[in-house]
């Protein structure tokens, strides 16, 4: 019994920093759309400054004040960022700034390494609070304690803010009409920075609070963010009162998960939300979302055509100087070509889903990891033929696909993606902690290809005919019948219906070949490293598709593999050099802030303006 | 007091409003007529400049406010009463009532809450409930409320009177006319002549964005073909 509420203190205890984040996250997204994928940054920099401070500052007042401070510091920050690089791009298409925010996480990650250094930092204890009290025989930190007072104080301010200021009403009259607000005379541009500036403030408190706990390190941005978004998916995307019992829920379990089931603790809070959503698609606390009630309507879709002839020619030339590249191209020029098709064809894959089906998957890498695992499983443990392995990767793909859709497309907007998300999440975590079989963190090594396919040049052709035949296949579908009815249904999911078309299953179709896709990618990868990791499923594997869809243009079809090859050229023109990540993520805000319709989307505009191409409306 | 020269309004590439110039003057009300469809929302919308017209200019009380952003135009006293009763339906009737709240500009009227209690004794009784559970017309009403806490000398009034039950048109009509008295000017928009001939000194016509007609409402009665080519009856 004592043991039980121990652990029920610290799951509490834990919640504190957790439910900071969250409701930051929540509260911006609520009014400004923007899904801030930076927000684990800011917590990690509350930490960071936190600890800064508190070398600085002596005593009990110091302490706290450090924290106060870092909170302070980090709104301030917060507030910069949302000026200089998310207002100039609130125009553009929705979740476009995700981009920008993932720029963010980079630059910070570099800074951080910059100031601080790579050792992990190890929090100062908080003056007057180093020991434990005995609650029932166990020892409790006093920490702890002082955590579970401190929470609820934070929660009753922020509640109080939101539900009684005149800024708590704007706040939540903007997240339901925000246009409606700005007409009614209040400067939306303040109200945002505003939300913006506290919400990374409610982080950098987070961050901070921590410290004696946790520390800082460099990997906390990220480790915090997938439980963020879980528990603001289980609470409701915008409510307090979700967010806090959610953050109780996750954390509580949480402590319990590493005493009982310690080899589930990752996979817990994902087979939680599952089941929340399962029973509450909008979380515990959440309201439905409607589409374009929050006043944004976008510019209207232009209908994306086949390709004419002088794109098939310039299309044919491209691959004909892929083919001839092993005739002047060095081993290394071929390895890095491999690379790059294979992630054109992971990104067409997933531009495949978000650009035409209108489905934001937060969680590709699911299907390209997966369909890489289900290769390298099968070789390590069933000495099963590289060509049969090879095969039954998108197979394997699609089949995870068709489950993880089954259940995801209940939902729609930003709850499908975290849900997406969730399901990624779930199968590495899934990955990483049963060692036995898939390795863990060590991953599966000696997954070779066969003979016939063993050289360099031999595997780049092997993958070139395959990527560019995926991608061309993915072209001819979005022309065929199914192409027309997925962009009907993304368009006006009724008026298809009212045609005839079953959008459920038209989306199911997608999204399982659009895992397929990405399954191969995952199986020619596999093949062509000879081994494979957990990373390749990890979230940032996720993101970095995600950005290159964006980056490349949603609304092109060719978006996905323009974004693609600029992105894997530069990563690996860059990732020579110390900082590259904080060079990355400055090109990346830099060309989202140029080119907010994405590069081919921006590109197509400048030659339309040049006369180089006609206009679209010419056409009509 | 509010001037439109030669708008021309867009959705991307669909031409919504032709060559639009008409004037309010203030104290008037100007019934702006025309069918489903014929521009009057993006009229008021590009008055408003949340549609921001590709050429032509919104003048307002001598400023050039083209191109402005929204609020700006709405600290000038430009009030806004969109259609379709965009309430804010999670918050309350009071505090609907607050995201309105600009404090007076000189000259400007200034609203309390308590006073359009009086308007709108409906919405006394529901102070604190949530717009969700308000009826249609009281929505309607807490659209109009909002706009006046700003307190605004111009009111733009999409479609007042659409889908709200005839007893509530009448107290509608009575409110604008009482608001008008108090030296509220008024750009109303409607699509039959019922409610406009209550309230309205002037009409304008549009038909596929297109002005067909400006005057009086007497020289529109003098002509009921105008009436019977433009308005459904």
């Amino acid at each position: 019994m004592g043991l039980f509420i121990a652990q029920l203190l610290t799951g509490l205890a834990n919640a504190g920093a957790l439910f900071m984040v969250a409701s930051g996250l929540s509260l911006i997204f609520g009014v400004t759309r923007i899904v801030n994928f930076a927000h684990g940054s800011f917590y990690m920099l509350g930490a960071y400054i936190g600890y800064t401070l508190m070398q600085v500052l002596p005593g009990a007042v110091g302490f706290w004040g450090a924290i106060l401070l870092a909170g302070i510091a980090v709104g301030v920050i917060g507030m910069l960022v949302e000026i200089l690089v998310l207002r100039p791009i609130y125009r553009a298409p929705e979740l476009f700034q995700l981009v920008a925010t993932f720029g963010v996480i980079l630059v910070v990650q570099d800074l951080a390494l910059m100031v601080w250094g790579p050792d992990d930092l190890l929090g100062p204890r908080a003056p007057g609070l180093r020991g434990v009290v005995r609650i029932m025989g166990e020892p409790i930190p006093k920490y702890d304690i002082a955590l579970l007072v401190i929470t609820p104080f934070v929660a009753l301010a922020l509640w109080y803010l939101i539900t009684k200021t005149r800024v708590g009403i704007l706040v939540r009259a903007a997240t339901q009409d925000r246009e409606m607000v700005g007409a009614l005379g209040v400067n939306q541009a303040w109200l945002f920075t505003g939300v913006f500036a506290l919400g990374c403030a409610l982080a950098g408190l987070g961050g901070a609070l921590q410290l004696p706990k946790g520390g800082a390190d460099l990997l906390m941005d990220f480790n915090i963010l997938t439980a963020v978004f879980v528990v603001v998916v289980i609470g409701g995307m915008g409510s307090l009162p979700g967010a806090y019992l959610a953050a109780v829920i996750i954390s509580v379990l949480n402590v319990f998960g590493v005493t009982y089931l310690p080899q589930s603790t990752l996979v817990l809070m994902f087979v939680v939300m599952v089941l929340v959503l399962m029973v509450r698609p909008y979380g515990l606390f959440g309201r439905e979302e409607v589409a374009g009630e929050h006043g944004q309507v976008g510019e209207p879709e232009r209908p994306i055509k086949p390709a004419g002839l002088q794109v098939r020619l310039l299309v044919a030339a491209g691959v004909a100087a892929l083919a001839a590249l092993p005739l002047f191209g060095s081993n290394f020029t071929q390895v890095l070509a491999t690379d790059i098709l294979i992630f054109c064809l992971f990104a067409a894959s997933l531009h495949f889903l978000l650009g035409l089906g209108g489905m934001v998957s937060f969680g590709h890498a699911a299907y390209f990891g997966g369909g890489a695992y289900v290769a390298a499983l099968l070789v390590t443990h069933a000495d099963t033929p590289m060509e049969l392995a090879f095969l039954l990767a998108p197979i394997g793909a699609g089949m995870a696909a068709i489950i993880i859709g089954w259940i995801c497309l209940r939902l729609t907007g930003v709850y499908f993606a975290m849900l997406t998300l969730a399901f990624a999440q779930l199968l590495w975590s899934l990955v990483f902690q049963w060692g036995e079989v898939t390795g863990g963190d060590d991953g599966l090594l000696s997954i070779w290809p066969a003979p016939w396919l063993s050289g360099t040049t031999a595997y780049y052709y092997f993958a070139l005919v395959l990527s560019v035949g995926g991608i061309l296949f993915l072209r001819h579908v979005a022309h065929s019948p199914f192409g027309y009815a997925l962009r009907a249904a993304r368009d006006s999911e009724r008026q298809a219906e009212a045609t005839g078309i079953d959008t459920r299953r038209v989306r199911m179709f997608a999204f399982a070949f659009a895992g397929m896709m990405a399954g191969l990618a995952g199986g020619l990868f596999v093949f062509s490293k000879g081994s494979i990791f957990p990373n390749e499923l990890e979230i940032t594997r996720s993101f970095d598709a995600l950005i290159v869809v964006f980056l490349g243009g949603v609304k092109t079809l060719s978006g996905g593999i323009v974004g693609g090859a600029f992105f894997k050229g530069v990563e690996d023109m860059l990732t020579r050099y110390e900082y590259w990540r904080l060079a990355m993520g400055l090109l990346i805000i830099f060309v989202v802030i140029v080119a907010p319709d994405g590069i081919v989307g921006t590109l197509r505009k400048l030659a339309e303006r040049a006369g180089l191409l006609r206009r679209a409306e010419d056409e009509t | 007091m509010l001037e439109l020269s030669a708008v021309n309004s867009f959705y991307g590439k669909a031409h919504v409003l032709n060559d639009l110039s008409f004037t309010v003057a203030r104290g008037q009300v100007v019934a702006l007529l025309g069918r489903n469809g014929a521009g009057k929302t993006t009229t008021m919308k590009s008055i408003m400049q949340l549609v921001v017209p590709r050429s032509g200019k919104v003048t307002f009380q001598g400023h050039d406010i083209t191109g402005s952003a929204p609020h700006k135009v709405a600290k000038l006293g430009l009030g806004y009463v969109p259609e379709e009763r965009r309430i804010f339906t999670d918050l309350t009737v009071l505090e609907n009532l607050e995201v309105g709240r600009q404090p007076p500009r000189e000259g400007s009227y200034a609203w309390t809450t308590e006073m359009l209690f009086d308007l709108f004794p409906n919405l006394a009784e529901r102070r604190g409930n949530r717009g969700k559970a308000l009826s249609g017309g009281e929505q309607q009403m807490l659209t109009i409320a909002r706009t006046l806490m700003g307190n605004p000398s111009f009111v733009l009034l999409d479609e007042p009177s659409e889908g709200i039950a005839p007893v509530i048109v009448e107290q509608m009509a009575r409110v604008i006319i009482q608001l008008k008295q108090e030296g509220l000017t008024v750009l109303l928009s409607e699509q039959n002549l019922h409610f406009a001939r209550a309230v309205a000194d002037m009409a304008v016509i549009i038909e596929g964005g297109t002005q067909k007609f400006t005057g009086t409402l007497d020289e529109l009665n003098a002509h009921p073909e105008i009436r019977d080519a433009y308005l459904s009856v």
